[in-house]
């Protein structure tokens, strides 16, 4: 992210000292190219955000009266909401299915594979890589059935344990929100391992060489020396995978379909759920809008790690 | 054998020769070891990562294919000939590659316009615009679903391709933009003002001098917004409702879900045809960039 390139104003003439209209008026018409992305972007990004705060206001439903003429219920909705035993389970699950895919999964193995990738023979770096990249580049409904099929009661992990003399689970039943967990870190921590790998490459080799030298091991060199020089990459990658992580639908949708019951219902399954499985419409918006604030609040803290790079 | 291999018995000669060359092996005390351990712990996490991914390739040609991977003992194309039927795969890709190349193509002309001003003049808008463009960029799409649907039946727009082509390029457009501007960003502007001073206009030397430099940048914009809109599942299958409209995505889970706990053999096929043209692409964007890093790259900002 470079800084803005120097405006080029002087070479159109005596433009700073311009009084200030012209100045407004010569803004105005530089930014007409702006239009179709601002049309774009307040019509369906802004529109829906909009849309949403007025939507969980009132009572509006797929079916019947409420859907034709939604009428104005206030604050129902979020009090059903909490009211409602579903949400906090759920809140809970996607909490817990960030925190274990996302911030320790994703970004523990991605790390690991980043720093054994520098000490691995070229074939083997290069095959595993390209293994990890794969299940990053499939589509992700693809990558769901390929996790669908490996922790299926009659999968592969089941057949692998059977091997071993063990007689494994029903994971999607028994486990759900385990079998999603890997499945999400198997999916994503590709994306980590390429922003590490890009990060520990640029770490200064004398650095690590003095420290060396000091006498440190492997183990003080990482948490010393490399781990502290590739921070801001750290912090970028664990706001983006979260951010990534929290709206993770159809991994979830296809293994498990947020069952059995409501057992890995994270928040995006369960606003689709209620707003099309039980019609309210209304009720899915507030679950929406729920999970829009806290998607802005983390966006916010991201951008603000970020803004050196803006300015 | 196997303690030799992994302890030095004899300590005091490596030690010894070991000494001068001490700076060249910096990876570790005994970097032999270390290296062996490092490759075997990658060659265990890749089958753990190759596994699940097996299972699609080998279960694509296998007659009898099951839930589990393993190598088929009758090689067979009769999956791929099965499912490609005109209105079980092919209508489906179609549909798919129009949504994908639709707001490909849409994204890039609104980012291309809007990157231009914003990397070539220094204004009061370009920094809130951006912050609220980077803004964009993290706002959780899954979350908007919902209200996106009851807009979309406000605005009439429910089960419209175009609707759809243009929700999926407005999502696209901030990441799409940001990458846009920093590729515009590299692109020296001395070579513009050479051409304003001979009277050209922003808008000509946009489209014949910073745009024919940034080609690699806008096919890497334009096949990361592709290969986005291809992989959507949730977007399509919440705003398309005729079969007839709806891409690969969702058609493959309607087949999955009539016929996937039986023909899993065909499943795999389907998965297999519909994934390849993104592994293609996402090949030709890191040959496009120069490494494979580049997506993330990019991401990263």
């Amino acid at each position: 992210m470079t800084t803005l390139a120097p405006a080029p104003a002087g070479a159109r003439g005596p433009e700073p000292s311009a009084p200030r209209r012209t100045h407004v008026r010569r803004d105005a018409r530089r930014l007409v190219p702006l239009v179709p992305a601002v049309v774009l972007l307040a019509l369906f990004m802004l529109g829906p955000v909009v849309w949403s705060f007025y939507g969980s206001f009132t009572n509006a439903a797929l079916t019947g009266p409420a859907a034709a003429n939604p009428e104005f219920v206030g604050l129902e909705n979020y009090a059903n909401l909490l009211a409602d035993p579903d949400f906090p389970k759920s809140l809970w699950l996607t909490v817990l299915f960030v925190i274990a895919s996302a911030v320790v999964g994703q970004n523990l193995l991605g790390l690991g594979l980043a720093m054994l990738m520098r000490s691995a023979v070229g074939p083997v770096r290069a095959a595993v890589s390209t293994l990890v990249v794969a299940a990053w580049v499939l589509p992700e409904i693809v990558a769901a059935f390929a996790a669908y099929a490996f922790f299926h009661a009659d999968g592969t992990l089941n057949a692998l344990l059977g091997g071993v003399g063990i007689a494994g689970p029903d994971w999607l039943f028994e486990h759900p929100m385990l079998a999603v967990i890997l499945a999400n870190v198997w999916r994503g921590t590709a994306f980590s391992m390429m922003v590490y790998s890009a990060a520990i490459a640029e770490v200064p080799p004398e650095i690590t060489e003095a420290a060396t030298v000091d006498g440190a091991s492997a183990v003080q060199r990482l948490v010393w020396v490399t781990l502290p020089t590739i921070r801001r990459s750290i912090s970028t990658n664990l706001m983006l995978t979260t951010l990534q992580t929290l709206s993770v639908f159809t991994l979830i949708y296809v293994m498990t379909g947020g069952g059995p019951g409501t057992d890995s219902s994270t928040l995006p399954i369960l606003a689709y759920q209620e707003a099309f499985k039980f019609a309210q419409v209304g009720y899915g918006t507030a679950i929406a809008t729920v999970m829009l604030v806290i998607g802005a609040v983390f966006s916010v803290v991201y951008i603000r790690s970020l803004k050196p790079e803006v300015d | 054998m196997t303690a030799t291999s992994t302890a030095p018995a004899t300590p005091a000669a490596p030690i010894d020769r070991g000494r001068p060359r001490r700076p060249a092996a910096l990876v570790a005390p005994g970097p032999r070891a270390t290296r062996l351990a490092a490759n075997l712990v990658l060659v265990v996490v890749g089958l753990c990562f190759l596994l699940p991914l097996g299972w699609i390739v080998l279960a694509s040609v296998d007659a009898q294919a099951t839930l589990t991977v393993g190598l088929p003992e009758a090689l067979t194309f009769a999956n791929f000939s099965a499912v490609m039927t005109p209105e079980q795969t092919w209508v489906p890709l179609a549909n798919a590659f129009l949504l994908s190349a639709g707001s490909g193509l849409v994204t890039v002309l609104a980012s291309v316009l809007a990157a231009y001003p914003l990397s070539r003049y220094r204004m009061r808008f370009n920094k809130p615009f951006l912050y609220a463009v980077l803004f964009g960029t993290c706002l959780p799409i899954t979350a908007m679903m919902v209200p996106v649907y009851s807009l979309f039946v406000r605005l009439n727009l429910l089960d419209s391709l175009p609707g759809t082509i243009f929700f999926m390029a407005a999502t696209a457009l901030p990441m799409a933009l940001w990458m846009t501007k920093n590729f515009m960003d590299s692109v020296p502007v001395s070579l513009e003002e050479a051409a304003w001073t001979d009277g050209a206009s922003a808008m000509t030397t946009l489209r014949r001098i910073v745009l024919p430099l940034m080609r690699p940048g806008i096919a890497v914009v334009f096949i990361f917004v592709f290969i986005q809109a291809w992989g959507n599942f949730f977007v399509p299958f919440v705003l398309l409702l005729s079969p007839e409209k709806q891409p690969a995505a969702v058609s493959i889970f309607a087949f999955f879900g009539q016929y996937g706990s039986v023909a899993y053999g065909q499943l795999a096929a389907y998965s297999m045809l519909y994934a390849l043209p993104v592994i293609g692409l996402y090949v030709l964007v890191s040959r496009l960039s120069g490494s494979g890093f580049s997506l993330a790259g990019a991401v990263k900002g």
